[in-house]
């Protein structure tokens, strides 16, 4: 579906089905330089049994107009301005890798209106390697194959997808190359070094949160992500073996089992 | 200890790694090293909740054969990275992912503009049976690059061809009339048989979809018949209006846009849930493993190929009993720089020749070989030789044979991996055969 934020066009997937008022609201945030369609092997489910998933794509991203934003701050009200432009109250938030940064941002600011937040390869902070941020935001395509490397655990660079026929990898990559590579991949992975609040922000989160970390996540290792989840009271941790950064792909089924139980434990659906 | 900063590289696997394994964990099947052949029709659903969510396609997995199985997924998802693909579909022959293609891109009262160059099947397909599905096809010679802008149309909704023509080694210049179907809003498919994707990667030159017939030389040993599209994932199906199938909710899967949902798996996604679904050409897990065995090997049985038919090129054109050679590695082959740049591994192991004394000559040459194997395939690691004017593109008139490039004295010969020196002391019984009947004529 198509809406308006701050003027500018939004995309979002609603995983199939049509948007419906009544039901509650899940809106699913991507990683740097990424699209909605990273979501594909969770949102269908939730959108099937009783939600509204959004998969939205960032400003500047996939389908969605305008330029990107430029800091996680920035991202993170944008989130917010999400939920009132599709005139909801509350939401549930699920985040991956640069996603979690913005989730955990926005539920620190705006506690009110977040129900329940699901970090995906999460961290507290996303430091980036210096000739990956330049290479980035150079506009060179080695920048989304070092990405597409280095997300993928030793299991994921092998194949072996859920979905078969689909090489996620190559998917990957397409998926990032999409559009102008500086401008989507150079400033999210800007916005990521830039920000510095992940801690803090995380210490005021009282809604239940949920953290899915991988093994063989070389981006946010999951001891990051357990720092990150510490202090958020009463976190859960969930950690998915032989697994890296993309999980959402590698071991979709995995993610989507733990996400349900998660969020129809603490945000139920609408029953039909 | 130097200073010197060490470049980043990304460690994705390389082709040679990828033939051997891409596509399979052996830790999620029982730690069985070899892919096993998962012979069977159907799969449990862990609950009816689980059913509803494969049918709704909410989550990946397997239901019934005839749409997907394990073994088949990893052939797929082997020649999806080979050819640095997002996805693929295979089936159960070349021509059937043709068909599937078209069909997934096409409805009545569409148009495709075709190579007049292609496998006589394949001709026939477009022009006789397709018409029949209310899809019109303009043919246009492979190197009249300005005849395929031309012969575009309003409800044009594609270019096909065959990157190199069969059976006449004619080359489309790809990147070329990619840029005319892309400037039209269309995408390029291409049938890449004779390459593979050792050979050429044509994704890497502008195509949209990359067909295979795996029966030839990625499986390699003529034992099994497969074909696979694959999908490059770069094509904008939402651009303008000429897809509907692919960009408005689909009635057959509760309202599901495939290019909102599945972007750069879009097309791959829609053949196989509509496609398969609907048409069934699957393939069979048997000879899924049958190609996935020829494709271990797939680089170091092209080379073979492609060095012992530069050897043939050789022998041939400095042979009394040949007319003409046709091999894109011939330097007075119009191709020939072409080919260079599309096909820096190898300029392929198919080539066409002339033999002197014409449609006689040919039909003893034929009768006489011994190790040639005379049959209606390629790409075999045996050598093959067949005479396509009475073979495989004989259910052609006249005025379409000639239209196709094809003379009457034409041999067509896929080199095997036998040794050189064997496959040429075969050829001479056959031009010594071929010989006697001009002789005879001669007195």
């Amino acid at each position: 579906m198509k809406f308006k934020v701050n003027n500018n066009e939004v995309f979002a997937s609603t995983g199939g089905r049509p948007f419906d008022k009544k039901k509650p609201l899940i809106i699913f945030v991507h990683g740097s330089g990424l699209t909605h369609m990273t979501w594909v092997l969770q949102t269908r489910y939730f959108a099937f049994h009783g939600y509204n998933a959004l998969a939205v794509d960032l400003p500047g991203h996939g389908l969605s107009s305008g330029e990107s934003l430029k800091s996680i701050e920035e991202m993170a009200d944008w989130v917010k301005d999400v939920i009132d432009a599709v005139g909801h109250k509350k939401a549930s938030l699920v985040g991956h890798s640069q996603g979690c940064l913005v989730t955990v941002e926005c539920t620190s600011r705006y506690p009110d209106k977040i129900k329940t937040l699901s970090l995906m390869g999460g961290a507290g902070a996303i430091p980036m390697n210096p000739e990956l941020l330049s290479l980035a935001e150079n506009n060179d395509p080695k920048a989304v194959d070092l990405m597409m490397d280095w997300a993928h655990g030793p299991a994921g660079h092998f194949g072996g997808h859920p979905v078969p026929g689909l090489y996620h990898i190559n998917t990957g990559t397409m998926l990032a190359k999409s559009r102008t590579i500086q401008n989507t991949l150079g400033v999210d992975f800007r916005a990521c070094d830039n920000y510095k609040n992940g801690f803090d922000a995380a210490k005021k989160i009282k809604c239940p949160t949920l953290s899915i970390l991988a093994t063989d996540d070389k981006m946010c290792p999951v001891k990051e992500g357990k720092k990150l989840a510490s202090l958020i009271d009463g976190s859960q941790v969930d950690i998915i073996d032989n697994c890296g950064h993309m999980m959402l792909l590698e071991e979709a089924d995995r993610v989507l089992t733990v996400l349900k139980k998660f969020i129809t434990t603490n945000y139920p659906p609408l029953s039909s | 200890m130097s200073d010197k900063k060490k470049e980043l590289k990304p460690n994705t696997y390389k082709f040679d790694t990828l033939s051997l394994h891409a596509g399979y964990q052996p830790h999620k099947n029982a730690g069985s090293r070899q892919v096993p052949i998962y012979q069977t029709t159907s799969y449990l659903f862990d609950d009816v909740d689980h059913a509803a969510a494969l049918f709704n396609l909410e989550r990946g997995g397997h239901i019934y054969s005839r749409i997907s199985n394990p073994t088949v997924g990893v052939l797929e998802e082997r020649v999806a990275s080979l050819e640095g693909g997002t996805a693929a579909l295979a089936t159960s022959s070349g021509m059937s992912a043709i068909f599937l293609t078209v069909m997934t891109l096409c409805e009545a009262g569409d148009h495709l503009v075709v190579s007049s160059q292609l496998y006589g099947g394949t001709v026939n397909l477009f022009r006789l049976t397709l018409p029949k599905f209310g899809i019109k096809c303009t043919f246009v010679k492979p190197r009249d690059t300005e005849g395929f802008k031309k012969a575009i149309q309003k409800n044009t909704k594609g270019i096909f061809g065959e990157l190199v023509g069969n059976p006449g080694n004619e080359i489309m210049n790809m990147p070329e009339i990619a840029k005319i179907a892309h400037d039209a809003g269309i995408p390029l498919m291409v049938d890449a048989t004779y390459q593979t994707p050792y050979l050429c990667k044509p994704f890497e030159h502008g195509a949209d979809i990359v067909i295979h017939s795996l029966t030839k030389w990625m499986a390699g040993h003529g034992s099994s018949m497969a074909g696979i599209l694959v999908e490059g994932g770069k094509f904008d199906w939402m651009q303008n209006d000429k897809f509907p199938t692919m960009t408005k909710p689909y009635e057959g899967y509760h309202g599901l846009s495939f290019a909102e949902e599945f972007g750069p798996t879009a097309f791959t996604m829609k053949a196989r849930a509509e496609g398969m679904r609907d048409f069934g050409p699957c393939l069979s897990p048997q000879n899924a493993w049958n190609v996935l065995q020829g494709i271990e090997t797939l680089s170091v049985r092209m080379k073979k190929h492609c060095s012992n038919a530069e050897e043939m090129v050789k022998y041939l054109s400095n042979h009394e009993s040949v007319a003409w050679v046709s091999h894109p590695s011939v330097p007075d082959h119009p191709d020939h720089k072409l080919a260079k740049k599309l096909l820096p591994n190898g300029r392929g192991s198919m080539i066409a020749f002339g033999i002197k004394g014409g449609k006689d000559a040919g039909v003893a040459f034929i009768n006489n070989v011994k190790l040639a194997s005379h049959l209606a395939n390629v790409g075999d690691t045996r050598t093959l030789v067949i005479h396509p004017a009475s073979g495989t593109h004989s259910q052609m008139d006249e005025a379409t044979l000639k239209f196709a490039g094809l003379s009457h004295d034409m041999i067509r010969l896929s080199v095997g991996i036998e040794d050189i020196d064997d496959i040429k002391n075969d050829f001479e019984i056959g031009f010594r055969a071929a010989r006697k009947p001009r002789l005879v004529s001669n007195q």
